[in-house]
C-alpha cells in the first residue's frame, strides 16, 4: 500500500461509499489479521481499553458471533444488545435507543437492522463509528468484504473473473454489496434467478442480468446461490421451494457449466436441497467454510479501522 | 386578525384570468368586498375617511389562492397541524381557502365530523371546504352519506389517503354524488402493485434497498378512474398526479370529453426521487417523487391544460413520525407556505405565463370546488393575495408557521412571496408597511 493512502472512513455504511483504494486496504489488513486466528493464544492487545457494542434488531447467529469473536481477539470489550423492534415501536426510538448506548461511551456501534438506512440513520444521530451488519435489503459490507477476500485468497486476484450470483437478488442485502464489490474490483457480475426475485435496473449497479442460470453460471470462476425465501409481505414470489430447487438450484449438473476449478460460495445459511443440492454444499468446490473464517478477519480489519488504525 | 373599513392598493398588476384583466391598476376593497378596479387614467371612486392605502409598486393582486388538498389533521392528530396552525401557514403561503381530506380521526365520514371541523374553522385564517369521505371510515365498503355532509357544509367527496379499490363503489360514488352536485376525487393508487413500497421503483430504489412504488401503480388507477367517469357521465378529480403516463391518459381523456380535471403538487414538477438519497424522510410521500421524464411531463401538463390545478397535498407530520427509520416514516410534506414560490419558479423559467400561474392557484381550484373566489369580481368577496415576485428568501425551519416542520425545501433559496393576503376583507398576513 502506498505511503500517502489514509482510510478515512469512521463509519461502514456499504461497499458503495468505499472506493478500490479503500477495499484493497481493508482487505490487506484482514489478510494480515488473519495469522492470529490460527495462533494458540489468539488475542492481540491493539484495541485494549476499547468498548464495542452490537446491536442487533434481527436474529443473527454467524454475523454476530464473527463480530464478537473479532472484537476479543483484539482486547476489546464487547457487549451485546439484542432489541426486538416490536419493543422499539411502542416506544423507544431508534435515535434515543442509540443515544443511550452512546452515553455509556462506546468506541463503535455494530448494528443490523431490518430497514434499509438504518445505520445511515443512526450515523446522523450520534458521534460513535457505526460498521453495518446489515440493513434491510440494502447492504451488508462486511459479508461483501470476506467474499472478495476469499475469491482473492483462492484465486490470486479478483479483476476479470466471472461472478455468477444465482437467486433472490431483490431482497439480498449480500447481492447487493457483493455485486458492487465485485464490480468494483474488475470482476464481471452475472446475476439470475425467478424474474420475481430481479430488481429494477440492476445493471447499473454493474450486474449483467441472465434469463437462465445456465447462462449466468457457463464459464463461472465463482457461482454464488443465495438463500430463498417463498414469499415476503405478502408478495408472492415463487410457487414452490420444490419448483424452485428444480429450476433454480445449483446442483452437480449446473455447477458442471462452471469452470473445473469454479468456487462455491454460499453466504449462508444454507437450505439445504432448496438452493444448493446437499452433495455440492460439501463438495471440494465448496469454500463456504473459508468464508466463515475470513469474516472474523474482515471485521477484525473494519473494527480496527474505524478506530484510526493504520 | 384585522378587519379595516376599507384598503387600497394602488399601483398594482391585476392578474385576474376568470375576467380576462391583466392591467396595471388599484383596487379598492370596502366592507370586506371588492368595490372598484381603476386605473390611473380613470376616475377614481369617492374614498372613503377611514382608509388603509398600500402603494404596491407593479407587485401582483391575484384572486386569493386555493389549495384544493391539505390534511389539517384536526380532529385528532393535533400534535401534527391543527385548524388554526394549517390556516395560518395557508394564509402566510397566500392561500385565502383550503379544501380539507377527511382523513382525520374519526374520518370525516358523517355531518357531525364536517360541523365540527367548520366550528372550529370560524377562527381560522383562511376559508377551510371540508372534504368528506366517499365510504364509512374509508374503509372502501359503503357510501358515506353525501347529502348529509353536504348540508353541513362539505364540499367534495374522497377516500384520499387509500384509493377506492372496489370500481363499483366508485361508479356509485360518482352516481350519487351528481344527486348532490359534490365533486368527487380520487387518489389513484393500485394498492398492490405499491404494497410496502417506500419510494419510487428504479435504480434508486435497488441501490437503496427499498421497496419501489412503480409508476403503474398510479396509471392503472388513472386510466380506471377515467373509464368510470366517461361511463357515468360524472365529473371526476384526479389527486396529486405524479407520472407521464398519467399526464398523457388524462390529456387524451379531455380530447375525447371525459370529465375530468387533474391536480399536481409543486413537488412533482420541483423534485424528482433524487431527493430521497441519504434517505431523507423529508422526500418521502405518496405517489412518490419520479424521474426527470416524469417531472418534465408534469410540467407539460401545466403548460398545455392537461393539468388543471396545483394543490401542496399539505401532509404535516411531527418529527414521530419522520425523524425514524425510512421505510417506517410517514408518507407527506408540508406544502402551504412554499407553493407560490415553487409555482413562481416556473413562471420566472418561462413554463408558464402569470395568468396561468393565477389559474392553477385560484380561479381552476374555485371552479372545480365549485365555491366562491377564484374571481376579482366587482362586488365579490374581498379574498385577495398580493404577491410579490421579486422577494428573495431563504426557507428556513424557525419560519414555519405549520406545527410541523417536515419539508424538503427547508435551506432552500426561494423568489416570490405572499407579502399580503385579504380573507374577505379581513388581514390575515401582512408583511407590508402602511
Amino acid at each position: 500500500m502506498n505511503s500517502e493512502y489514509l482510510f478515512a472512513h469512521k463509519h461502514i455504511l456499504g461497499l458503495d461509499h468505499l472506493s478500490v483504494p479503500d477495499i484493497e486496504h481493508i482487505l490487506t489488513t484482514a489478510e494480515s489479521f488473519k495469522e492470529i486466528s490460527a495462533r494458540t493464544i489468539k488475542k492481540v492487545p491493539v484495541l485494549r481499553g476499547k468498548t464495542v457494542v452490537t446491536l442487533f434488531f434481527e436474529p443473527s447467529t454467524r454475523t454476530r458471533l464473527s463480530f464478537d469473536i473479532a472484537a476479543k481477539r483484539m482486547s476489546a470489550d464487547t457487549f451485546s444488545i439484542s432489541a426486538s423492534t416490536s419493543s422499539t415501536t411502542k416506544g423507544e426510538t431508534l435515535a434515543d435507543t442509540a443515544r443511550n448506548i452512546e452515553a455509556m461511551m462506546p468506541d463503535v456501534i455494530i448494528m443490523r437492522h431490518p430497514s434499509s438506512g438504518a445505520p445511515h440513520y443512526l450515523a446522523r444521530h450520534i458521534k460513535t463509528s457505526v460498521i453495518n451488519a446489515g440493513d434491510g435489503t440494502h447492504e451488508h459490507p462486511s459479508q461483501g468484504l470476506l467474499d472478495l477476500m476469499t475469491v482473492k485468497e483462492h484465486k490470486g486476484n479478483i479483476s476479470g473473473l466471472k461472478v455468477a450470483i444465482i437467486g433472490d437478488i431483490s431482497h439480498s442485502r449480500v447481492a447487493h454489496s457483493d455485486i458492487i464489490g465485485f464490480a468494483k474490483m474488475g470482476a464481471h457480475v452475472f446475476v439470475s434467478g425467478p424474474a420475481t426475485l430481479i430488481p429494477k435496473k440492476i445493471e447499473k449497479l454493474g450486474a449483467t442480468v441472465c434469463s437462465s442460470i445456465e447462462e449466468a453460471v457457463t464459464n463461472a470462476d465463482v457461482v454464488m446461490p443465495l438463500r430463498i425465501q417463498k414469499e415476503r409481505q405478502n408478495d408472492p414470489l415463487i410457487p414452490s421451494f420444490r419448483e424452485y430447487a428444480t429450476f433454480f438450484g445449483i446442483n452437480r449438473q449446473v455447477l458442471q457449466a462452471a469452470k473445473a476449478d469454479a468456487l462455491l460460495m454460499h453466504p449462508g445459511p444454507i437450505n439445504r436441497g432448496v438452493e444448493l443440492a446437499p452433495d455440492v454444499a460439501d463438495s471440494p468446490q465448496s469454500v463456504i467454510l473459508d468464508q466463515v473464517t475470513n469474516g472474523v478477519a474482515i471485521r477484525m480489519a473494519l473494527i480496527y479501522l474505524v478506530l484510526g488504525g493504520k | 386578525m384585522v378587519q379595516p373599513q376599507a384598503i387600497l392598493l394602488k399601483n398594482c398588476r391585476i392578474l385576474d384570468p376568470a375576467n380576462k384583466l391583466d392591467k396595471k391598476a388599484s383596487l379598492l376593497v370596502e366592507k370586506g368586498k371588492i368595490k372598484a378596479i381603476f386605473t390611473s387614467r380613470q376616475k377614481a371612486p369617492v374614498l372613503p375617511k377611514k382608509l388603509l392605502s398600500f402603494d404596491l409598486n407593479g407587485k401582483w393582486v391575484v384572486p386569493g389562492l386555493i389549495d384544493m388538498h391539505v390534511h389539517l389533521r384536526e380532529p385528532g392528530e393535533e400534535h401534527k397541524e391543527t385548524i388554526e396552525t394549517g390556516s395560518r401557514a395557508a394564509a402566510a403561503g397566500g392561500f385565502t381557502a383550503v379544501a380539507c381530506m377527511p382523513n382525520t380521526l374519526p374520518v370525516n365520514d358523517c355531518q357531525s365530523v364536517t360541523r365540527l371541523i367548520l366550528e372550529k374553522a370560524e377562527t381560522a385564517y383562511a376559508r377551510v371546504y371540508p372534504v368528506g369521505a366517499i365510504s364509512k371510515g374509508s374503509m372502501g365498503e359503503t357510501l358515506a352519506e353525501f347529502g348529509e355532509m353536504k348540508k353541513a357544509g362539505a364540499v367534495a367527496v374522497t377516500d384520499d389517503g387509500k384509493p377506492v379499490l372496489d370500481s363499483q363503489l366508485l361508479r356509485r360514488a360518482l352516481e350519487y354524488a351528481s344527486n348532490h352536485k359534490m365533486l368527487v376525487i380520487s387518489h389513484s393508487e393500485d394498492a398492490g402493485l405499491s404494497r410496502n413500497g417506500a419510494m419510487n421503483e428504479g435504480f434508486l430504489s435497488t441501490s437503496m434497498g427499498l421497496k419501489g412504488i412503480p409508476h403503474i401503480a398510479e396509471e392503472i388507477m388513472v386510466y380506471r378512474d377515467i373509464a368510470v367517469a366517461g361511463y357515468t357521465g360524472c365529473n371526476l378529480h384526479l389527486a396529486h398526479i405524479s407520472t407521464r403516463e398519467s399526464v398523457n391518459l388524462i390529456r387524451q381523456a379531455k380530447k375525447r370529453g371525459c370529465p375530468v380535471s387533474a391536480e399536481t403538487a409543486p413537488h412533482y414538477f420541483m423534485l424528482t426521487e433524487e431527493a430521497v438519497k441519504d434517505y431523507n424522510t423529508n422526500a418521502k410521500m405518496n405517489p412518490p417523487l419520479r424521474t426527470p421524464e416524469d417531472r418534465a411531463a408534469i410540467i407539460e401538463g401545466l403548460q398545455d391544460g392537461t393539468i388543471d390545478a396545483v394543490a401542496t397535498d399539505h401532509a404535516p407530520h411531527s418529527i414521530l413520525e419522520k425523524d425514524i427509520e425510512f421505510d417506517r416514516a410517514a408518507n407527506g410534506i408540508i406544502g402551504l407556505e412554499t407553493a407560490l414560490p415553487l409555482a413562481l419558479e416556473l413562471h420566472r423559467k418561462g413554463h408558464i405565463d402569470a395568468n396561468r400561474l393565477v389559474e392553477l392557484l385560484s380561479s381552476n381550484p374555485a371552479r372545480i370546488l365549485g365555491v366562491k373566489g377564484g374571481s376579482l369580481g366587482i362586488g365579490e368577496a374581498a379574498d385577495i393575495t398580493v404577491i410579490d415576485p421579486e422577494q428573495r428568501f431563504v426557507f428556513q425551519e424557525q419560519d414555519i408557521l405549520s406545527k410541523s416542520k417536515n419539508s424538503p425545501f427547508i435551506g432552500s433559496a426561494l423568489q416570490g412571496k405572499a407579502v399580503l393576503t385579504l380573507c374577505g376583507g379581513r388581514i390575515t398576513h401582512n408583511l407590508l408597511l402602511e
